[in-house]
């Protein structure tokens, strides 16, 4: 699957109603970092394809979620379980690391 | 994960790597790119790559790297983004453990770049992304209207102190010695453009709450201390070869780059070395793609030599 577009509308359905834990990008159009990552990003949507959800935010029009999970810098990953947010990763320098903090 | 092999394993998917796997793949080997995040390395850091050919306009580093991954897997070439974590590359064949399982190779192409090298003071890792940055085109927009200082006194210290300074209130240049080592021209461009050089200073300490706060500095002349507020801190003092995991089995300079001369032959046969890793006088693009083109026609040859039983060169 591809990483599916998450809003402040479709929040609660698709994060915090997923049965499978739910893996979220919080990205800007115009961060390097967050287009450096985001190949991998894609990969793992796919790759895990039934065990996780892969779900993008772009902050520069979800401030309200930027702002609920006080993202500071992106870009960062959440791992959401059962609708909760884990521990964030910011700014990885690897696939493993992001496979690591996921614990997948 | 199942062992893989290929006819050729290229370490590091920049500019040398993908044009290496290009032109593997464009002789009929197979051959895999080793990537640990995604194609370009530091250009694809580079918002705006101006002085590679064909491009006439500039294109944004990003956008070249994928061209160029793009372009070697229409050929075969496959890319891993897996990270390395050892590499056998003195058996036969070769042999390396990454996050993505092992793969082996008759030969092996080492791109692995550089990457920015650190002032080495407390904290600097903690502040690393809250205050602290190591490239002035990916973070700087995270600084716009605020005050920073750029710690440098080459070439991409004054390219970063120019780019921050289209962006900030304020840039400060900190600078331990009393003259750059960029063109002559270049003070002159930074005063017109607002940035205040701080010469014949070092940088001592991070002062942080949070986040940055502000820099210690030193004038190495008088020994005099000052605290100096800022919102972020640009690291500009040069780079370091990505070559740890290859010590005691590659032959490296005094710096850890990988000694190769133009053919790209290391002191290990059927190793090569290609890009900013190398041992060479110009690193750019241009000629990172170049060392790429010339480390597959070499492994070429060298895979030809061993499958005949030659004694390899």
């Amino acid at each position: 699957m591809t990483p599916i577009s998450i809003t402040k509308e479709n929040f609660a359905q698709l994060v915090e109603g997923a049965e499978t834990p739910v893996l979220v990008d919080f990205w800007a159009p115009w961060c390097g970092y967050c287009r450096r990552i985001a190949p991998v990003v894609d990969q793992l949507a796919q790759q895990y394809d039934g065990q996780l959800v892969v779900g993008k935010v772009n902050v520069d029009e979800q401030p309200e979620l930027e702002e609920r999970f006080q993202v500071e810098i992106i870009p960062t990953l959440l791992l959401f379980r059962d609708g909760k947010a884990g521990e964030p990763l910011v700014n990885p320098g690897s696939k493993a690391q992001i496979v690591d903090w996921a614990g997948l | 994960m199942a062992e893989r092999h290929y006819d050729v394993a290229v370490i590091g998917g920049g500019p040398a790597g993908y044009t290496a796997a290009l032109y593997c793949a464009r002789s009929g080997l197979t051959v895999a790119v080793l990537e640990k995040l995604s194609a370009g390395g530091q250009m694809a850091t580079t918002d705006w790559v101006e002085n590679y050919p064909g491009f006439d306009e500039g294109i944004n580093g990003f956008e070249l790297a994928q061209q160029m991954e793009r372009q070697a897997r229409r050929f075969g070439a496959e890319s891993i983004y897996g990270e390395v974590t050892e590499a056998e590359l003195s058996v036969s064949p070769k042999r390396m453990v990454s996050s993505e399982g092992v793969i082996t190779a008759d030969a092996v192409i080492l791109a692995t770049g550089a990457y920015p090298r650190e002032l080495g003071l407390p904290d600097e890792g903690a502040l690393r992304g809250r205050g602290v940055a190591y490239c002035a085109t990916c973070d700087g927009m995270f600084y716009k209207g605020k005050t920073v200082v750029v710690a440098g006194g080459g070439n991409t210290a004054v390219e970063d102190a120019l780019y921050l300074s289209k962006l900030c209130r304020k840039v400060y240049l900190v600078h331990r010695r009393d003259r750059l080592r960029a063109p002559a021209s270049s003070r002159q461009t930074l005063e017109g453009n607002g940035v205040e050089i701080l010469w014949n200073t070092r940088i001592t300490g991070l002062r942080r709450e949070k986040t940055l706060t502000g820099v210690e500095l030193e004038d190495v002349a008088s020994g005099a201390r000052r605290e100096l507020a800022c919102d972020g801190l640009f690291v500009a003092v040069g780079r370091v070869p990505d070559t740890a995991l290859f010590a005691g089995q590659v032959e490296m300079d005094g710096a850890g780059y990988l000694k190769a001369d133009e053919s790209t032959r290391t002191s290990v046969p059927g190793v090569f070395a290609a890009g900013d890793v190398r041992t060479k006088a110009v690193r750019q693009v241009v000629t990172a793609a170049a060392d790429g083109a010339v480390a597959a026609h070499f492994a070429e040859e060298y895979l030809l030599a061993l499958r005949e039983g030659a004694e390899p060169l």
